[in-house]
């Protein structure tokens, strides 16, 4: 196959670079002739718990609060906003950090997000929302798209803390012990569909079903 | 001479006042015996008072309190968490009091289709209520209590 290169040295980019998939191809096909098969598999072995480990690592760093507020449009605007909530300040300093409430904790739906949330580094890196008023004028459009996606998983990440089967009503105010029997509880409404605004500064709320 | 003895007589008399006042522990209700020019430790902040049962008015044009806890309710240019409740047409899902008419009405007399915007702002004149002994007492009496004092047993 090395001869191919050398036949014709005029030869265009493409076909030069089918030959070398060719000639690749060929060498990942060809059996091993000096290691092992026991070697190779735990070479594999070896290399796949060192590229899983190294992948998942990094998938947690960015799942941190210290990542999410290392920028300076979380830092500034949605976390300040937070720090005054139930959810950062309380009694009994059991708090939510922003991947509790915004990444989903199964690990399929995790990957969907940081998926999508590649989008977030991309209008980080263009400065979408660079300063406040930037911000302030896309608030609506952010928080509907947290709305729907709270409304479409059924509010899984309050749930993953606040369960409706552990929620004792007698300990409520008699105005939450009502509302959640009569709407949570026959599964009339979901979490978010209440509780917007609490975590964060509400945007113009004109024509969000609920609010005047 | 005289002038003298006058104006010795006034210091000593002023110096006995002033004694007599740094001596004296000022008392209020409200601060308790801490001295003017110090301050005292804050008191603790009291519960809500979150029965989210109606109270009594005191007379007939006291806005109602608010029965229940409003922590963290924004009320500003983008939204009202008070009328996600209390809303006229969110009254059915909530069960909770409408909002009286009178806040439709502009400054003009004229009702509006909803609320007026010089009624926005609820906490103005609403005010939730907590759980303490009033450090200073009060001796309201209601109409009705004096109605019926003036006159036991008549119709009101």
């Amino acid at each position: 196959m090395t001869t191919t290169d050398k036949q014709d040295p005029r030869q265009g980019f493409l076909p030069r670079v089918w030959n070398f998939t060719l000639e690749l191809l060929d060498v990942l096909l060809r059996p091993s002739s000096i290691f092992g098969l026991g070697i190779l598999v735990l070479a594999g072995f070896a290399a796949g718990v060192i590229f899983w480990g190294g992948f998942n690592t990094a998938l947690e760093l960015t799942n941190t609060e210290k990542f999410c507020t290392s920028c300076h449009e979380m830092r500034d605007n949605v976390f300040a906003e937070l720090k005054s909530t139930i959810h950062f300040t309380n009694r009994s300093g059991v708090r939510a950090s922003c991947p509790d409430c915004h990444v989903p904790h199964n690990w399929t739906d995790k990957i969907a997000r940081k998926m999508q949330a590649s989008k977030e580094v991309w209008g980080h890196l263009f400065g979408s929302i660079d300063n406040r008023d930037k911000f302030l004028d896309k608030r609506l459009e952010l928080a509907e798209h947290e709305w729907a996606r709270f409304k479409a998983n059924d509010s899984l990440e309050c749930r993953n803390c606040h369960s409706a089967q552990s929620m004792d009503i007698t300990k409520q105010s008699p105005r939450a012990a009502a509302a959640h029997e009569r709407y949570l509880f026959p599964g009339e409404k979901t979490c978010i569909d209440c509780h917007k605004g609490i975590a964060h500064h509400l945007p113009d709320m004109r024509g969000v079903p609920g609010w005047q | 001479m005289i002038r003298k003895i006058a104006l010795a007589l006034l210091a000593a008399a002023i110096a006995a006042g002033t004694g007599a006042l740094a001596e004296e522990p000022l008392y209020s209700a409200l601060r308790g015996s801490i001295p003017l020019n110090d301050e005292g430790a804050a008191d603790p902040m009291m519960p809500t008072r979150n029965t989210a049962e109606r109270e009594a008015r005191n007379y007939p044009e006291q806005p109602p309190v608010i029965p229940h806890s409003i922590d963290g309710y924004q009320i500003d240019i983008n939204g009202n968490k008070c009328l996600s409740c209390h809303a006229r047409a969110r009254t059915a899902e909530s069960q909770a009091p409408m909002v009286s008419i009178t806040h439709f009405m502009d400054r003009d007399g004229q009702f509006l289709a909803s609320i007026s915007p010089r009624r926005f702002f609820c906490t103005e004149c609403h005010v939730p209520q907590s759980v303490v002994t009033p450090p200073v007492s009060n001796d309201f009496t209601d109409i009705d209590t004096l109605l019926s004092r003036a006159n036991p047993g008549r119709r009101r």
